[in-house]
């Protein structure tokens, strides 16, 4: 199979809605002339124009309201919130406007909308371009949030976001987008709400999304080499949870690691340790272990930006703790 | 002054009418806690709704408020509906899960009221933006209120409305008070007209207690945007009779402006110039009065014969 970026991948899922449906349209800062602050938009205002592919003033609560509204008159908008730090100045749009609106009319409207942005650390930005608020997300019904951490889910689940007629933010991961991995040729789409088991294994399972399943997968090779078998599950959705996947990995290897960029307290690890307690309590043969960021804003230094993630380090430390 | 023809004088004295009844009747229905939870008030503000919406065609759109039934009824909202609505019944607009500040009605091009303050803007600017992308001759009339003025996303969309000449009618409902603090409390500019000029749109004033005054500039402002010249912003003055909400012991002004506006109570000003200049009979007055009363009476007991919503009501709509 060809192998291509995630940056890539993700092109060419905006590229395919686009050409098969002319409803799609694009929004958000530096888009269009630029091609995205992380290049994901490049080329497509050369193919579609600027009908199609829409420079905005930095006005985030207007990104989002103004697809909303084009959202309701039929159109499937695209917009981008440049980081996923930013998404404040457009919270009240997305919990109170873009999540509610569907309910709150009796389901007499159709909200085809999708968010996307990037979050996470590792190019030590600091506090303000750098943090994972997924957690925030997950607390909004109405919405769906979906975090690839693959090429190929990347495209696949973009494409599904783009189709669905539900909101969705669908955050992408800065450190990910230079990543290379097999995509397939052609039609495909990956269904949102489905887990992905990554690596099968027997003795600990690791529940884990977005950049930390590669340090999760990095952490089970070497697990492996010293003889503990992880199985990794890529959540790929954190709203809704797979909660059938969850379960069943749980099942049979009876011990869970949860690993989270986004800080420890109260964030997503939270609801999916507590997803697992409800849905599997008596198959758990010991406490479940978060490795998790820690509860700081994101530090400049490179070595504090570090210790502020997880580490394969920390991840192996964690099975090796819930398999004492 | 706008000359209407005779049905439009009674459709115009008609609408208004069911407004303030409706409105009325509301206010009673809190008293005796028939109506729970809060309700928003648009008596007093009528000539506005219908001044506006009444020049627009009826596949238009619009974006309400917090105080948003004057909106809905003016946008041909069926008043059964609207009244179960806001008693949280299932044969409501929004099957009982919106309520007051969520009215929509979007078979009607009624986009919904909004319980945030400039909520409303980014949809109006989006189905603005829609629009354009369609090549339609529709627009979009966003109501706001004078409080609204001061929201960052009422900016935000003006800026990019007026940049990417959007087809959006900005409709300031300023009735002096975002809840209990007055205009001069709150805006360092006091004539709104200002506020277009930074986004280099037009805008007009007009006083909101005269429906065929705002009527004409509405007729004036619609046609402009229709014409693809880009938003623009129609101000109307105005004053809503009730508190803010049904608790608001409106300690904020005084009883002599109260009785300034009452005296300026666009229904029966409206209805003595009708009479005068021979669009309508008193006797047709009357009648229209009387039809409004029987609807009102009848969508209330509509309402309250309803049912509340099914249980399993809980989960559904939420996602397609």
């Amino acid at each position: 199979m060809r192998e291509i970026t995630y940056r890539q991948a993700l092109n060419e899922a905006l590229d395919e809605e686009m050409s098969r449906d002319e409803k799609v349209f694009l929004m958000g800062e530096d888009i269009a002339i630029y091609g995205g602050a992380y290049g994901v938009t490049a080329g497509l205002l050369n193919k579609y124009g600027e009908e199609r592919v829409k420079d905005t003033p930095i006005s985030e609560a207007a990104i989002v309201g103004t697809g909303l509204g084009a959202a309701l008159l039929g159109f499937r908008p695209v917009v981008e919130i440049m980081y996923i730090d930013f998404i404040g100045l457009c919270m009240d749009q997305l919990n109170n406007q873009v999540a509610k609106i569907r309910y709150m009319f009796g389901g007499k409207c159709k909200v085809p909308l999708t968010i996307r942005t990037e979050g996470g650390a590792g190019r030590t930005l600091g506090a303000h371009h750098s943090q994972s608020l997924e957690a925030w997300l997950m607390h909004i019904p109405g919405i769906k949030v979906v975090m690839p951490a693959t090429p190929a889910d990347a495209k696949g689940l973009l494409k599904t976001s783009i189709r669905e007629d539900n909101p969705i933010v669908f955050i992408e991961h800065k450190m990910l987008y230079n990543t290379k991995g097999p995509v397939p040729d052609g039609e495909y789409l990956t269904p949102i709400g489905v887990a992905d088991i990554k690596k099968e294994g027997r003795d600990v399972t690791i529940l884990t999304y977005s950049r930390m399943l590669l340090f999760s997968l990095q952490a089970a090779e070497i697990l492996e080499k010293e003889g503990i078998s992880v199985e990794v599950v890529d959540l790929r959705t954190l709203l809704p949870l797979d909660k059938q996947t969850i379960k069943k990995s749980v099942m049979k290897t009876n011990r869970v690691v949860i690993v989270e960029e986004d800080t420890k307290t109260a964030g997503a690890g939270a609801e999916i340790g507590m997803t697992v307690v409800e849905e599997c309590f008596d198959y758990l043969d010991a406490p479940i272990k978060r490795v998790a960021g820690a509860d700081v804003p994101m530090p400049k230094a490179p070595n504090l930006e570090k210790l502020a993630i997880p580490s394969v380090e920390s991840i192996i430390e964690g099975v090796k703790e819930v398999l004492k | 002054m706008y000359t209407p023809s005779k049905q439009e004088a009674a459709k115009i004295l008609r609408q208004m009418m069911e407004i303030r009844q409706f409105e009325d009747k509301i206010m009673e229905l809190l008293a005796k806690n028939i109506a729970e939870g809060g309700s928003h008030l648009y008596a007093g503000m009528e000539a506005v709704a219908v001044g506006v919406i009444s020049s627009l065609n009826s596949d238009d759109y619009i974006t309400s408020t917090h105080r948003g039934h004057g909106h809905a009824i003016a946008k041909d909202g069926d008043l059964n509906a609207l009244m179960a609505e806001i008693l949280g019944k299932k044969t409501g607009v929004c099957k009982g899960k919106g309520g007051s500040l969520h009215l929509a009605d979007l078979n009607k091009g009624n986009l919904g009221a909004n319980g945030i303050v400039a909520g409303g803007l980014g949809i109006a600017t989006g189905a603005a933006l829609a629009l354009k992308m369609q090549k339609s001759s529709k627009i979009v009339v966003c109501f706001f209120g004078d409080g609204a003025l001061n929201n960052g996303i009422t900016h935000e969309c003006m800026n990019m409305a007026s940049l990417w000449k959007l087809p959006v009618l900005y409709l300031c409902e300023n009735n002096l008070y975002a809840m209990s603090v007055c205009i001069n409390r709150a805006c360092s500019v006091k004539d709104f007209r200002k506020r277009a000029a930074a986004y280099d749109m037009p805008a007009d004033i007009v006083d909101g207690m005269d429906v065929l005054a705002v009527k004409e500039a509405a007729i004036k402002w619609i046609n402009y945007v229709r014409s693809g010249n880009g938003p623009c912003l129609l101000v109307c003055n105005t004053y809503r009779y009730y508190g803010h909400s049904r608790s608001d012991p409106r300690v904020y002004r005084t009883k002599e402006e109260e009785k300034f506006y009452k005296e300026r109570d666009p229904i029966p000003n409206f209805a003595k110039i009708c009479i005068q200049n021979g669009w309508l009979t008193e006797q047709e007055v009357k009648d229209i009065e009387s039809q409004v009363t029987k609807a009102i009476e009848e969508a209330t007991d509509f309402a309250i014969k309803s049912p509340l919503p099914d249980p399993e009501e809980l989960y559904s709509d939420l996602y397609v």
